[in-house]
């Protein structure tokens, strides 16, 4: 009778696993297999689903080979890895310096809270709408900052088209992307710090440990996990990016704000419909992230068990001077 | 060593109060500097969106709103591209289905994980923390053609049913749950002949209520904030959300309507910031909780 019970609600696991299960298989691994089958067609033009035209194609490779040649991929590539760089290490640079700030046991800072809503605030707007504001300020002749230099005697021979250069509408999108985040980063770096065991910082001080050998030496490495954790979510996330580069100034001026993935919508939706190159180029940077990330978690999942074990190991020191005690009494 | 490291501290000691004012000052006039570069283009924006074309042509830059708000939103309107309501109401019905499916159907698939034992569950919590990271993005010409293939395209069912699988939802879930679902509550319904479906409704999903609430913000915001998707699969004027509409803004008929396109760029923002900052608290406390990903 207990048997057959426990059978019963071993059942409902498996159905109520169903929704999830099938939502995934038809909108997420289908589109991954079809975009894999069209990376090897030679389809062009949207509605064209025709299965075994695609597999009868004859020369598969040709759509990859294409991409992995091609400059203007190449471009893009590497535009989004300038990008993404460039941002993530003063946003991370500046999250960290706020966590000092906010955690330190000594300087107690105010206000923190008021902060950290400040912080967050650009995250939450809608990219595309920051991208258009953004792309309304610096606009010519007559935008809010060309006013500002100006008035700022910075522009002494009137408004200049700042976003004719490509170095300065990279340097527009950077900051853009480090004003959305940082605020997030710190948040997240902060929580993980206040996680720390307060006995750890208590011991640090007791050594003689001044606030930056602390900052360096105790909460650093306590974080190391949330970090490493914040660096490829911020790496999936820029090695997507689409809204702001496209809403700002449509990939240009001269490609030079082009990302992989505007590249993609370029090649796919705009002009030529070349699905099939576009869709060989999406399994390239999906094979990269699919890296990238599983990389990544291997790393983590080590420090985890490691973390774990360490943690049964207190455990069971706990549980022995417990039974001492308790025989003491 | 440990004699000058003695000595260090006294050192520290003595300087410590006056080192500690003076970076403590340093600290808060950087924050507050960072605070106002927060707000100051969205300032600049709700400004600019009060003032006429003409105003802002003589001077861009002004910190004093004027009063040409609804003719910059009349002049937006007759243009009869840029329509708020409409990209609100579509927005509002893919944010919301979304969010409810997700929610809904993360917490159903996060419960099977913690109340029942059955055979596969450790390997499809593993399946699950694996396709975590998997960009769906990159898949999306994929899911357009599928889209065709059953005429769904221009279809806001196609933005909303995705929502069921959300894997990052589940995990969360889960590790909210463990720790907050109290087995005997489950035991003692079932004795009571309570069915499992009517357990997880009527008894699970309250218990879970301040992490669906979390979960639901950011779920909601993801899916309002969204461009590409919408912009891959919708073209119909009719079925436009919220961020295409702010990309319409681009449009030539716009360019010199300085006004408008503030206005245009303020009624789309306006709704999130009072969300943000009612709810800023609770917000704030769901990022700590490392429930969004970027």
């Amino acid at each position: 009778m207990k048997k057959r019970r426990a059978y019963d609600y071993a059942k409902y696991g498996y159905i109520f696993s169903i929704p999830f299960v099938l939502a995934w298989l038809i909108f997420q691994l289908y589109p991954i297999l079809y975009t894999l089958v069209l990376g090897f067609s030679g389809l062009k033009g949207a509605g064209n689903s025709d299965w075994w035209g695609a597999m009868l194609w004859s020369e598969p490779f040709k759509n990859f080979i294409t991409v992995l040649h091609n400059k203007s991929f190449k471009n893009a590539f590497l535009n989004t890895l300038l990008i993404w760089g460039l941002n993530f290490t003063p946003q991370i640079m500046l999250a960290l310096l706020i966590t000092a700030w906010f955690t330190n046991r000594r300087s107690k800072i105010k206000g923190q809270g008021f902060y950290k809503v400040m912080f967050y605030m650009p995250n939450i707007i809608t990219q595309a709408t920051v991208a258009m504001l953004f792309a309304q300020l610096f606009l010519y002749p007559k935008g809010v900052i060309n006013d500002l230099f100006i008035s700022l005697h910075i522009f002494k021979d009137g408004p200049v088209d700042m976003l004719l250069s490509k170095n300065v509408t990279r340097g527009v999108v950077i900051f853009i992307q480090t004003w959305m985040w940082y605020g997030y980063t710190a948040i997240v770096l902060i929580s993980g710090v206040l996680g720390i065991s307060p006995e750890l910082f208590e011991a640090a001080e007791v050594d003689g440990a001044n606030q930056w050998q602390t900052f360096f030496k105790v909460t650093i490495p306590s974080i190391k996990t949330m970090l490493l954790f914040t660096l490829v979510t911020s790496l999936i996330g820029g090695l997507n990016m689409f809204d702001i580069p496209k809403l700002f100034r449509d990939g240009g001026p001269d490609s030079a704000t082009t990302t992989t993935s505007l590249y993609i919508y370029n090649k796919a939706f705009q002009g030529g419909y070349l699905y099939g190159e576009a869709s060989a180029a999406s399994m390239i940077m999906f094979a990269i992230i699919v890296f990238l990330s599983s990389l990544v978690f291997y790393l983590l999942r080590d420090k985890d068990e490691v973390e774990l074990r360490r943690l049964i190991r207190k455990q069971e020191k706990e549980y022995k001077r417990k039974a001492k005690m308790s025989r003491m009494m | 060593m440990s004699n000058s490291n003695l000595q260090l501290t006294m050192d520290g000691r003595e300087k410590g109060n006056v080192g500690n004012i003076i970076l403590k000052v340093i600290i808060y006039i950087l924050c507050t500097f960072l605070a106002i570069l927060s707000i100051l283009p969205f300032w600049m924006m709700f400004v600019n969106a009060t003032r006429s074309t003409t105003q802002i042509q003589a001077t861009a830059v002004s910190f004093l709103p004027s009063k040409y708000l609804f003719s910059n939103i009349g002049i937006l309107t007759s243009k009869n591209m840029f329509r708020p309501l409409v990209g609100f109401f579509n927005s509002f019905i893919v944010a919301a289905g979304a969010t409810t499916l997700a929610v809904y159907f993360s917490s159903l698939t996060a419960y099977a994980q913690v109340v029942y034992e059955w055979k596969f569950k450790n390997a499809f919590f593993s399946f699950i923390m694996a396709v975590m990271m998997l960009p769906g993005q990159l898949t999306l010409i994929g899911f357009l053609q599928m889209c065709y293939k059953f005429n769904l395209t221009n279809n806001l069912i196609m933005l909303i049913l995705p929502a069921i699988a959300a894997p990052s939802m589940v995990f969360f879930m889960r590790q909210y749950l463990v720790p907050s679902l109290p087995i005997e509550i489950v035991h003692s319904a079932r004795i009571d002949g309570a069915r499992e479906f009517y357990i997880f409704n009527r008894i699970v999903l309250p218990i879970m209520k301040p992490a669906i609430a979390t979960q639901a913000i950011f779920s909601f915001v993801g899916s309002w904030n969204n461009l590409f998707t919408p912009m891959v699969l919708i073209s119909s004027p009719k079925r436009y959300t919220m961020p295409m509409m702010v990309s319409l803004l681009r449009a030539d008929i716009y360019k010199t309507e300085f006004g408008s396109i503030y206005a245009g760029l303020t009624l789309t923002v306006l709704p999130l910031i009072i969300v943000y900052l009612l709810l800023s608290k609770y917000i704030v406390a769901g990022v700590a909780l490392g429930s969004v990903k970027g």
